[in-house]
Parts: structure tokens; sequence; C-alpha cells
């Protein structure tokens, strides 16, 4: 429902240090969700898939790898809110345009499915 | 014939606006204030950043916005995360647990109706009941599409509700069930999406006709070679019932506010796809009381090419309201 705005426009930047990357996302869903019912946050950078241990989810608080995301009960990732999604890639990226995927998998207690939502930008990094 | 309905407005309607900071809640309210909506629905869980740990300033404030643009909080939409943990369901106490907290939070706010998901099970809903007789909120379950008001499901409901004499669980009709066409909007986006037209056309005229949707599906992807887009419109259609509106009659005691869903409301002020031009007669002739809570769900399928305005929509949706109300008034 709110496919197109998951990932935020010119959010695309690198980690201090050659460490990696990192952008601003948002949850495809119209509640705010608890983190233990995001299954994944699937990175995709110029066509190759990011390990899930290179990424981590920071919304103010500690952050959190994907794991600790699925026990982490008391917090959410509310409606609308950016959060900031990082990715250890040693070197971080070249300059200019690269093509970023991010694909999230939520646990809808009413459906009997997973529920999934996708994004694809192309962002520049300066 | 004179009526008892009113209008009203979720939050749900302005999502897009909402979700990307476009409009604030007080906004929507204000919106609602100025078509002449009196009722305004709300969901925490979308609305309420930090919740569940709403303060009492925070209710203050929510009692204080409506009361500053003259509208009253109707409705209150819970949601139930049973799946909360990955490696086990909710037990059943914690499912009351949580019903409980939400019925907690919506006497403080003050609101009538509890917007109950239709997945919640019927003997979960029986233990709260005293908390909500205690709390004086209406439990209703949502009667969703594909779902609809004499599915066997919603029927248990109903039972539990006749069996323990209570007024505080019943139903709360959503009006996709009386999804008489097939919504325009909805075939454009699988059109844009690799849709042929002459399929689209054939799914429409299929849904037309209240052929089974099991029968479409199959002519679609086996017999037609359908492809990734015709087969989803085509199964899109399991969650497109016209269910009989004449039915509404038969619970109106069970119901006290009405999810008045639509997808696309056009330039004359009509709804393309959902029969409210039968239901809305219908409520009236059985002398329902209780609000149409606007609830637009189209941002999703126009947003790939258009910008969404859904303040726009919903005006539209009560230039119907008032029209299909005054008409029936007119008839007496």
């Amino acid at each position: 429902m709110f496919d197109k705005y998951l990932i935020v426009e010119d959010s695309l930047r690198n980690l201090p240090g050659g460490e990696g990357f990192a952008f601003e996302a948002r949850l495809g869903y119209y509640r705010g969700l608890g983190l233990s019912m995001i299954e994944e946050l699937a990175v995709t950078l110029d066509g190759e898939e990011i390990d899930r241990a290179a990424v981590r989810f920071h919304d103010g608080a500690d952050a959190l790898t994907l794991d600790e995301m699925e026990t982490a009960y008391d917090r959410r990732w509310e409606f609308g809110a950016r959060a900031v999604i990082s990715v250890a890639h040693p070197g971080g990226l070249d300059a200019g345009e690269h093509k970023l995927d991010l694909r999230e998998k939520l646990r809808v207690s009413y459906l009997p499915f997973p529920s999934f939502c996708s994004d694809s930008k192309m962002l520049t990094v300066g | 014939m004179s009526h008892k309905i009113k209008r009203g407005v979720s939050l749900y309607s302005f999502q897009e606006e909402l979700f990307l900071g476009q409009m604030t809640v007080d906004d929507c309210f204000a919106f609602a204030a100025s078509i002449g909506a009196t009722g305004v629905e709300i969901l925490p869980e979308q609305n309420m950043p930090g919740f569940p740990n709403i303060s009492d300033a925070d209710v203050a404030w929510w009692k204080d916005t409506a009361a500053k643009h003259e509208v009253e909080l109707t409705c209150y939409d819970m949601f139930l995360d049973t799946k909360v943990r990955k490696d086990r369901l909710m037990t059943d106490e914690e499912q009351v647990a949580s019903i409980v907290r939400d019925l907690t939070l919506c006497n403080r706010l003050g609101i009538p109706n509890m917007r109950i998901l239709v997945f919640v099970r019927p003997d979960i809903l029986e233990k709260c009941v005293p908390y909500a007789e205690d709390l004086g909120v209406h439990m209703g379950v949502e009667v969703h599409a594909p779902w609809h008001m004499e599915h066997a499901w919603i029927l248990r409901t109903v039972e539990v509700a006749d069996r323990l004499g209570t007024k505080n669980l019943g139903l709360l009709p959503d009006m996709g069930i009386f999804n008489k066409h097939y919504p325009p909007v909805w075939r454009d986006r699988f059109v844009r999406q690799g849709a042929r037209p002459e399929v689209a056309q054939f799914i429409v005229q299929q849904h037309e006709e209240k052929i089974m949707a099991e029968y479409t599906i199959y002519e679609v992807a086996v017999k037609m070679g359908g492809n990734k887009a015709e087969v989803a419109m085509a199964e899109m259609l399991r969650h497109t019932p016209y269910s009989n509106p004449k039915r509404l009659k038969d619970f109106t005691p069970y119901f006290h506010h009405i999810q008045a869903k639509f997808y696309e409301m056009d330039e004359d002020a009509a709804d393309p796809s959902i029969a409210y031009d039968e239901a809305i007669p219908a409520l009236i002739e059985a002398g329902w009381e209780g609000y149409l809570s606007s609830e637009y769900e189209g941002n999703r399928w126009i947003q790939d090419v258009q910008a969404v305005d859904s303040r726009e929509q919903v005006r539209r949706q009560h230039l119907m309201f008032e029209r299909l109300l005054g008409q029936a008034e007119g008839a007496n």
C-alpha cells in the first residue's frame, strides 16, 4: 500500500571510516508494528543481495541486528516514521548512482501468509 | 422517511497524507468538520505514537481536538498481534489481556464502539464481554469482504451475543461486502501492470454476471493463459462479493457503526462499484441508527500514476451520502 515510499529519496550516504552505507526507510503498513513482527529487511545493492547479518536497524534507540529485532517485543516502528538502515560494506560506495532495493517481510497476525512490500530506487551518493 | 444515520470519517481515509506527513491528525478533524461530518473514527496504532503507552495528557489532547472541531470520537479500530512472537501464537489469556488493554484505552477516550478484526475468535470475545460491559464499549466484529453478514464465521459471533444476552458484542459491517461492480481503479491498475485490456474486460464482465470467482480464475489462468497481472486481477474476485443489502435489516440490533469502504468516487459523486444506492435505503428502512464512517482505500490503486487527494474523495462520498439520505427523506 506504500511500497513506492519505503526508501526515502536522497537518503543514501556512506558511513564514516568506509564501514559501509546507510539509508532511510519507512514501514510499508497502515499502522505501526512491533519490531518482533518484522522478519526481514532485505537489501539489494546494484543487483547484489546483502547478507542479513550486515544489516542494522536504527530508530533512535539502540541499534539492532535483524535477529535482535525478532525479540524486541517492547519496541515499535511507528506509522510513516523514518528509520535508518545501515549496511556493513567495507570500503563504502563509490560516488554516483546506485540501485537500491528493499524488501520488507512482515508477520501480520490477521493474514494467513506473510506480508511483503518492496521498493526499488536509483539513489546518488555524493 | 426520516432517519437517524449520521456522517463520519475514519482517519484510515487519509493514510496517504498522514503517512507522508502531508496532513496532521488535527488537519483530518478540521477537514471532517468542514464537510459536515460529526464523527471521527481513529486507529490508535496508526495515529498515536507510543502506543500502547498513552498518557492522560494524550487522551486529553484527543478529546480536546474532537471538541475543538465539534465532532465526536465514534470508533476505535483495534488490532491483535497473535503472532507477536515468532515461536508461538499468543495464548488465549494473552489475547484477552491485549483486547482488555484496548477496551480500557477506548473507555478512557470516551469512545462507544470498538472495531474488532474479523479474525478474532468468538470464544476469545466471549471472555472479553464482561470487561466490555464494565467499560461501556460495544465490540463490533468487522464484517469485511470476503465475509458477509450471513457467513457462518460471522454467525458464530451473533450466536455468542444472543446466548449471553449482551449488548456489548455484535458486528460492524464494512460496505466492501456490497461490491456490485469490479472497481475501475483496480482494473486500471492491473492493465498498467500488464493485463491485456480484453482480458481485463472479460473479468469485469464475469463479475457483472456474478459468476463464481473460481470459475473466472480458472478461465483466466488456464484457458486464457493469463499473465501474472491478469491472474492477480481475477483472484481479486475472491475479495469482491456482492452480498444482498436487504440482509442488513436482519442484523440491525447487532451493529451501531459502519465502515463506509470505498475505492473511488467519480466526478458526479457516485461510487462506481459499491452499492450504496441499495445499502443506504435498506438501513433507513430498517430504522438503523449510527455512523456511516468514510473509509477511503483508493490510494494504493492510483499512487503509481497520480497524486492522491483523499480529501476530495471523501468530500465526494459525503455528497453521495447527503443525496441518498435526502432522497430517502423525500420519499416519505
